[in-house]
């Protein structure tokens, strides 16, 4: 609970320093919540086992490791959001960002450790609906306001279809205790239909195919820095917790489950590579790059709970760095020159070595190239899915990784190798952004061949 | 011995610095800081050994096998698992001392060889990683950890070779050294892997049930982990990259082809010498004979290179071939009763360390002088270079087997074991042993003595090299005379108890009557300005002399072997599938791909109705699916 309670703390101090600080000092804010993220981070790394409100609470130790990871995601949001929120038409609510994605923050930490649907259901909506606000957060913008209306309509259907299911389990078994609930499911028509339906609610937020079709259209117009957060931070947490659910309470109906996960990660994978490939538009790019990532992220779940968690995490740290780090690069050039298509990306070698540098080590990340973190938490996912027997899946999706690379590699091609009459110019970026691609690639380096990291969640899964 | 993870962390940092920042710096700046870590990993290493060692044997009257540091890096699944650490145990303490040795007289010595040369920094850079590789596939846990360094070892001796980056043979030399040994680590990978598979670990002390039960996969996995020392070792015919090697700065050679990099296969065998002994006992002969081999045929070639860093090559590869035939006349693990082998060849490993590398400091510091390779730019070179003349004489005896520098004792007990095996590899060792003194005493009197190049020498007069290039020569020549006398067996022996050296006394006297016969025998020849006998020799048996010089054109027949063969009956067939059947294939998936991805992508039109209905049908088709099932 020290985790939760910190993020608000911090969201109070922003909140009232908003209210106190004069127009001409708000930037003061950005040390300020940089600062207090990061000693929330740091003073509840060491993880906890704790359960609370009668149960309704569970925090477990790889729950918290994972609420540090995306404390870490947001921080990184947040070092990359400086040029942005400075422009003239949004400094006056730089407070307001900050307030909004601490709250999607704390419903996302209820998210992960709820044991209980209802409090589950109030973290989704807490992690959903500040979202919402920030994908509208350039209101006057066109693209802003559509993606949000989009995202808002989708969300709101899918909790429908999510509390659907949940009144079917009601039904069925007379609690919502994930731990009264699991026993009574042995697997007949009316659970199968709760599971599709409690599962279809969470993979929209997952953005698996096909309950993905919001995603390019959302991150196209959403400010380049919550596109980040809805690719990297929001969907590692509603990953972990898909898992803690399909363990947790659909336990007794794994083969089913299975199924379910094997016929999405084929499809999600495969699709989110297909229409990857013909995207010209870099942040609509990333939005099939990160369904086509999903797919792998589901990988971990057909491995078993401890293993399968363990590597679950390990993916989601791995890809919380990566991802940032091309995130980082996308919005620092879109500041700077207001260009965010691939052919513009030409020549930037040329111009901004360094960044060109640090995407491309963060693509092969994501491709899976060693020695890069990527490849390693790649190779979890498939060992999980691996030594449970489900050899057709594995391969299906080492396929589909060649594929990737290619539409990867498309980016890394029009950086070093295409030349362009009108290269980006060269700029130096400022001091937040340059430490959070600093923190991504020392992520995107040592992440891989440090081992501990893994050694850690699994020995976390192990107590 | 936690500390002892510094042996890797300091080469590494001191890589990382010069590597990244090395074209900041000065190179003076860079050469001391690459010289003041290797100081640091020599004082950790000595410490090391001082305190493996002093802490004594354990009940069973062996010193333990220690493991500090082990991590699991890589796990598959159950069991299986890739580990990192460090491991002590004589041997590997042992060669910690070598390496560091070794390593910080190179690194002091490159301070006057390479000042003034381009790319100081990357130099240093280079040696830096290289110590660490080195040092890591020694203390290596387990027997993936050793290849993974075993690699980084070839990295950086593709490196160091091809320094010179701008002298094509140079690059080709560091071509064919990578590529050579590549293909020899090929085996040692499908090695590892059969061991992994049937074994259940990489660790090198495998469950007895497991490896009773792999039946004879044990001895196919031993033997194709020895192909890929056979290639790092240079045995024949894989030796055809060494030679070439020496294209490489003159340092480098002493360090990396001379006294650590090379003896890795002779590691390495000793390393699995338990399992070989137990497991795969009628796979050691073949490796003696192979080993006999490559002794006589590179000692053969040694005799007539004009050369003297090949002639100092071959030497090396003679010598290595020593090694190997000792570690394959083992028969059992008990050093009193046919495992004398295993401690002589590690200590012939130890002894030819220093005096190799002291042989080719000198032979640097020689080339330094005179600016040539080449044996007839030489000559007289004693009065010039007084210095580089005695420790260089001093090394040769050693070489020699001549009494009591250090080569005659670990000689001796490789003679000895080779007789314990059979008469006839003993008197074909001593004849080989008789070879060596004869070729060293050759290059000696052509470098020192014998006719003096006096016109090249009156343009540019030769001079003692400087104080940093001579002092490492002066404490190698030091180490030289009383290595020998250091109770080896003691220290390492087979099966780790302690095992007293002792001189056989017939074997020490034909050996050193052989070794004394041949250096006369090459006085005779070689000493005098005019060389009659030498020549009369040359042209009585041209067909041999030539054949001889040109190595017997082993490396014509692996460059017919591959452009002929290899390249026109096996790569352009497979070269053909490639591109059509092989490319065809992708093209056509990527075509689809591309076909696919345009034809679907009515799916995405930004109408959220349509969405909310794809987000509903997927939910009942799923359904469906599950209800069906």
């Amino acid at each position: 609970m020290r985790q939760e309670l910190g993020v608000i703390v911090v969201f109070l101090i922003m909140f009232v320093c908003d209210l106190l600080l004069p127009e001409n000092r708000r930037k003061l804010l950005h040390p300020i919540a940089c600062i207090l993220l990061t000693v929330q981070m740091l003073i509840t790394i060491v993880p906890t086992d704790v359960t609370l409100f009668g149960g309704m609470y569970h925090s477990t130790p790889i729950a918290s490791a994972l609420k540090t990871i995306l404390s870490f995601g947001t921080l990184l949001a947040f070092l990359q959001c400086t040029d942005w929120l400075n422009r003239e038409d949004s400094k006056h609510k730089i407070g307001e960002f900050y307030t909004l994605s601490l709250s999607t923050l704390i419903g996302m930490y209820f998210m992960v450790s709820a044991d209980h649907f209802l409090l589950f259901f109030l973290g989704l909506e807490l992690a959903t609906v500040p979202m919402a606000c920030l994908v509208a957060f350039d209101k006057y913008k066109e693209h802003s306001g559509e993606a949000a209306a989009k995202f808002i309509l989708y969300a709101l259907f899918s909790s429908g279809i999510f509390l659907y299911g949940v009144s079917l389990l009601y039904g069925a078994t007379g609690s919502l205790y994930f731990a009264d609930v699991a026993p009574k499911l042995h697997g007949c028509e009316l659970q199968i239909l709760a599971m599709v339906f409690v599962f279809a609610g969470l993979a929209f937020k997952l953005s698996l195919v096909p309950f993905h079709l919001w995603t390019a259209d959302t991150y196209q117009g959403a400010p380049t820095v919550v596109g980040g957060m809805l690719s990297a931070v929001s969907k590692g947490a509603a990953a972990f917790a898909l898992m803690t659910v399909l363990v947790k309470v659909f336990g007794n109906m794994i083969a089913l489950s299975s199924t379910m996960l094997s016929i999405i990660i084929v499809v999600t994978i495969t699709i989110g590579n297909l229409f990857a490939i013909r995207q010209r538009n870099m942040k609509r790019f990333m939005a099939f790059s990160s369904i086509s990532q999903a797919g792998y992220i589901l990988l971990a779940m057909l491995g078993n709970p401890a293993q399968g968690t363990a590597s679950l995490v390990y993916y989601i740290v791995v890809y919380v760095v990566a991802n940032m780090a091309v995130f980082g690069i996308i919005n620092a050039i879109e500041q700077k020159s207001d260009r965010v298509l691939r052919d513009d990306y030409k020549g930037l070698y040329a111009t901004n070595p360094k960044l060109a540098l640090v995407m491309t080590l963060a693509l092969f990340s994501l491709a899976g190239i060693p020695p890069f973190a990527g490849f390693f938490s790649k190779f979890m996912v498939f060992a999980a899915a691996f030594n449970e027997g489900h050899y057709l899946v594995v391969f299906l999706a080492l396929i589909n990784t060649v594929i990737s690379l290619y539409y990867y590699l498309l980016v890394v091609k029009a950086m070093y190798i295409d030349s362009s009459e009108n290269p980006i110019p060269a700029f130096k970026s400022n001091w937040y952004m340059r430490i959070s691609l600093l923190l991504s690639l020392a992520g995107i380096l040592t992440f891989g061949l440090v081992s501990c990291l893994y050694q850690t969640f699994s020995s976390l899964m192990v107590n | 011995m936690e500390y002892t993870i510094l042996l890797l962390i300091l080469p590494l940092l001191s890589f990382l610095l010069l590597g990244l920042l090395g074209s900041y710096m000065k190179p003076k700046v860079a050469g001391i800081i690459g010289t003041l870590s290797l100081v640091g990993i020599a004082v950790v290493s000595y410490l090391t050994a001082y305190n493996y060692f002093a802490a004594g044997r354990n009940a069973e009257g062996v010193f333990p096998t220690l493991m500090p540091h082990n991590w699991k890096w890589l796990p598959f699944g159950e069991g299986l698992s890739i580990d990192l650490g460090v491991m002590l145990d004589p041997i590997s303490v042992m060669m910690l001392v070598v390496i560091s040795t070794v390593s910080l007289m190179v690194h002091i010595y490159s301070l006057g060889y390479t000042k003034g040369e381009r790319g100081f920094q990357r130099y240093y850079a280079f040696l830096s990683l290289f110590t660490m590789s080195m040092l890591g596939l020694v203390v290596a846990t387990n027997i993936f950890q050793m290849y993974i360094f075993w690699e980084l070892v070839g990295v950086s001796s593709y490196l160091l070779i091809g320094f010179y980056y701008t002298k094509p043979a140079a690059i080709a030399a560091s071509k064919k050294a990578f590529i050579v040994t590549r293909f020899a680590d090929l085996g040692f990978l499908i090695g590892i892997l059969i061991y992994g598979f049937y074994t259940g670990t990489f660790s090198f002390e495998p469950n007895t049930a497991h490896l009773i039960s792999a039946g004879a996969m044990i001895p196919l996995a031993l033997s194709l982990m020895f192909v890929g020392g056979a290639g790092k070792s240079a045995m024949f015919p894989l030796h055809i990259w060494l030679p070439d090697a020496m294209e490489g700065p003159t340092p480098v050679s002493a360090l990396i082809h001379a006294a650590t990099m090379v003896v890795a296969g002779v590691f390495l065998v000793a390393r699995m010498f338990p399992l070989f002994i137990d497991y795969a006992p009628e796979v050691l002969p073949w490796i003696a004979y192979i080993g006999a081999f490559t002794a006589l045929y590179a000692a053969a070639v040694a005799c007539v290179q004009s050369d003297i860093k090949r002639v100092l090559a071959f030497s090396t590869i003679s010598q290595i071939g020593f090694m190997m035939v000792a570690l394959g006349v083992s028969t059992s693990m008990d050093p009193h009763n046919g495992g004398l082998g295993y401690m002589a060849s590690m200590f012939h490993l130890f002894t030819h360390a220093m005096f190799k590398a002291l042989l080719f400091l000198g032979a640097g510091s020689i080339i330094h002088a005179v600016h040539s390779n080449e044996m007839s730019a030489m000559g007289g070179l004693r009065r010039y270079m007084p210095v580089t003349h005695i420790t260089f004489l001093i090394a040769c005896l050693a070489i020699a087997g001549i009494w009591p520098l250090s080569g005659f004792f670990s000689k001796d007990e490789i003679l000895a074991a080779c007789f314990d095996f059979s008469p006839l590899m003993g008197w074909t060792m001593t004849a080989i042993a008789g070879m060596t003194a004869f070729y060293m005493f050759r290059l000696y009197y052509c470098i020192f003595w014998g006719k003096e190049n006096k016109e090249l020498h009156k343009a540019h007069t030769p001079k003692e090299s400087p104080l940093t290039m001579t002092l490492p020569l002066m404490i190698l020549a030091v180490i030289t005379c009383v290595a020998g006398f250091i109770p080896f067996g003691e220290f390492v022996s087979s099966n780790g108890t302690a095992y007293h050296i002792h001189i056989d006394a017939t074997t020490a006297t034909i050996s050193l009557v052989v070794a004394m016969c041949s250096i006369a025998l090459a006085t005779l020849v070689y000493a005098r300005s005019k060389q009659p006998i030498a020549e009369a020799l040359a042209t009585r048996f041209s067909g041999l002399h030539t054949a001889a010089y040109n190595r017997f054109y082993i490396d014509k027949a692996w460059l017919f072997v591959t452009k002929q063969i290899i390249f026109r009956c096996i790569s352009t067939p497979i070269a053909w599938f490639d591109k059509h059947i092989i490319d065809g294939f992708f093209n056509m998936s990527a075509r689809c791909t591309a076909y696919l991805a345009e034809k679907i992508k009515w799916m995405q039109n930004s109408h959220i109705q349509q969405y909310c209905i794809w987000f509903l049908a997927g939910t009942v088709v799923l359904t469906i699916i599950l209800l069906i099932l």
